[in-house]
């Protein structure tokens, strides 16, 4: 069953192009990755589904209903964590998380303290007293409060350190092994790898690929750069090589493919530095951004 | 928890201000009134001093004598207004706009509750703040003229007749600052928005009486219940009000529509 169905969403500002004819479906209890650059129309779509802005044409169904004109029932079974967390700073952040859960019609309490102590949040503080992380951690709990159907996380790991952001990403995947479809906003590579099963890739506001996260992975590109003397004598032009790059003492290439046929070629040269780099997004995705 | 009530608690304090600053700048003003009128004549001589429009522009006149509690009442209202305006502007320009400019819509907006929801209560909380503030300077104003009136007998029917129109007043600048509100891109600074709105009335009404403009007249809700008229008449002015009940219903619909409409843009 697909909770989430874009129908051919379009939304212009005026003559500004947030997302066009974006056209895929999410299944139920999927970890659903949506990937591109800042500025590529990821927070658009995510706002479509909110009802916060309206779509030029087309349309969003969520749970088989439209986003717009049901947005109130749909919203009951939505968790959202927007990318920047603003709060009415005076409050509370009990007294914040407490509000919230007075939206949906269930008792939310004994999940906000487990959820605040999973993430280590002090309920006691004011809002604005917290740092920027700890303000992520109160929009987690905000988020997973009501215990949604559907979580729409829109860049939710900025602001946590390491050690946080794994805890969020073993909460999302308990969550997601209750059964909790997910769909989860990035620029970055590494995070949705970690937890995704499949990613559309988003592009000046239109999906220019959607991928199973096995196939991206055996699809990886790895970042070549060799330093030494007289490297400039094409050796390096095997298959699986792009973007070739040579002079006599820098040498660099992306590489896909059998890394012991470059360790092949390296064994004979005499060499002063070596680095191997996971590719940016950007990178990556080299033939969908050029 | 409501938004009903989650609003009025964040107007606390502002209803605590508002309520007890303008009732009591009110009854300062009217205890002059006994010392003014034991010595009429002094006061009159400052007067006929000053020209026509002038006496026009401070709201005097010549129907309502200064030395009559009325007279001074109306002079006293056509100052206690401009801050009640304020207050009504400050509600109205905010109530719409706050959650995008302290940037708290992505919360608000994406529960489980409809636009239609959150209009209508925050209308509604906005409304009984300034009715609080209403209610104060009904008490105010009734006590002043208990204790002042000497040995006048006023008709204290003109008087409430009058009070009973500042809560149209209110509704004024609370729907055109909600209109405005959605029509702009953004409210930066509510503040210097109603200070615009509340004073500006204000002036175009002293323009408009200045000048005898009937333009400018019609334009301001100062003049629409204009204390000066309904303390001598004891009646609304019907023309005025009923341009005033129009623009407040247009102001009402079509900020409702615009702000259900309304696209909220990310950072």
């Amino acid at each position: 069953m697909n909770v989430i169905e874009f129908n051919n969403l379009t939304k212009y500002y005026g003559d500004v192009k947030g997302c066009k004819n974006v056209d895929f479906n999410v299944k139920e209890g999927e970890i659903f990755g949506f990937i591109g650059p800042n500025g590529a129309g990821k927070s658009t779509t995510i706002r479509t589904m909110l009802s916060l802005i309206y779509p030029t044409s087309g349309s969003v169904t969520i749970f088989g209903k439209d986003a717009i004109k049901d947005g109130p029932e749909i919203r009951k079974e939505i968790g959202y964590l927007p990318s920047e967390i603003f709060y009415y700073d005076k409050m509370k952040v009990i007294d914040l998380l407490k509000y919230s859960a007075s939206f949906y019609d269930k008792d939310c309490d004994e999940r906000i303290y487990e959820l605040a102590e999973i993430m280590e949040l002090d309920l006691e503080r004011k809002i604005q007293d917290l740092s920027y992380g700890n303000k992520k951690k109160v929009g987690i709990v905000q988020g997973l409060l009501h215990s949604p159907k559907l979580l729409i996380l829109d860049e939710p790991t900025s602001g946590l350190d390491p050690l946080m952001q794994q805890k969020f990403f073993h909460l999302i995947s308990e969550e997601n092994k209750k059964g909790v479809t997910v769909l989860f906003s990035s620029h970055i590579l590494s995070e949705v790898q970690q937890l995704c099963n499949r990613v559309a890739i988003i592009k000046d506001g239109e999906i220019i690929s959607i991928q199973d996260i096995k196939a991206l992975k055996d699809d990886t590109y790895k970042k070549f750069t060799f330093k030494g003397e007289n490297l400039n004598n094409g050796k390096f032009n095997i298959e699986g090589v792009t973007q070739l790059k040579e002079s006599n003492d820098i040498v660099s290439f992306f590489f896909k493919g059998d890394v012991n046929s470059i360790v092949k070629i390296i064994k004979d040269l005499n060499l002063t530095d070596i680095t191997v780099e996971e590719p940016t997004l950007e990178e990556i995705f080299m033939h969908y951004y050029e | 928890m409501s938004i009903f009530i989650f609003e009025m608690k964040g107007n606390i304090k502002s209803i605590l201000i508002w309520a007890s600053a303008v009732p009591f700048f009110l009854f300062l003003y009217m205890a002059f009134f006994p010392s003014l009128a034991a010595s009429p004549d002094s006061f009159n001589s400052i007067m006929e001093e000053f020209p026509a429009e002038v006496m026009a522009l401070m709201g005097i006149n010549p129907d309502l004598p200064m030395m009559t509690i009325m007279g001074y009442f109306s002079l006293t209202m056509s100052f206690v207004m401009i801050p009640v305006a304020i207050q009504a502007s400050n509600y109205g320009f905010n109530i719409l706009s706050v959650e995008e400019r302290e940037l708290t819509a992505d919360f608000l907006l994406t529960k489980p509750i409809s636009r239609r929801k959150i209009y209508v209560s925050k209308f509604s909380a906005a409304f009984l703040s300034l009715t609080i503030t209403n209610a104060a300077i009904w008490i105010a104003s009734l006590l002043a003229f208990a204790l002042y009136k000497g040995n006048e007998d006023p008709e204290m029917f003109k008087v409430i007749v009058f009070l009973s129109s500042i809560a149209l007043f209110q509704l004024f600048f609370l729907t055109v600052g909600m209109l405005i509100s959605v029509m702009v891109k953004k409210v930066p600074s509510v503040i210097s928005f109603s200070m615009a709105l509340g004073f500006g009335m204000f002036i175009v009404s002293s323009l408009g009486k200045m000048l005898s403009s009937e333009f400018l007249d019609v334009l301001s809700p100062y003049n629409h219940f204009d204390p000066g008229f309904m303390l001598i008449d004891g009646t609304y002015d019907l023309i005025p009000t009923i341009i005033s009940i129009i623009i407040i219903t247009t102001s009402l619909f079509a900020s409702y529509f615009l702000y259900l409409r309304r696209n909220i843009a990310s950072l």
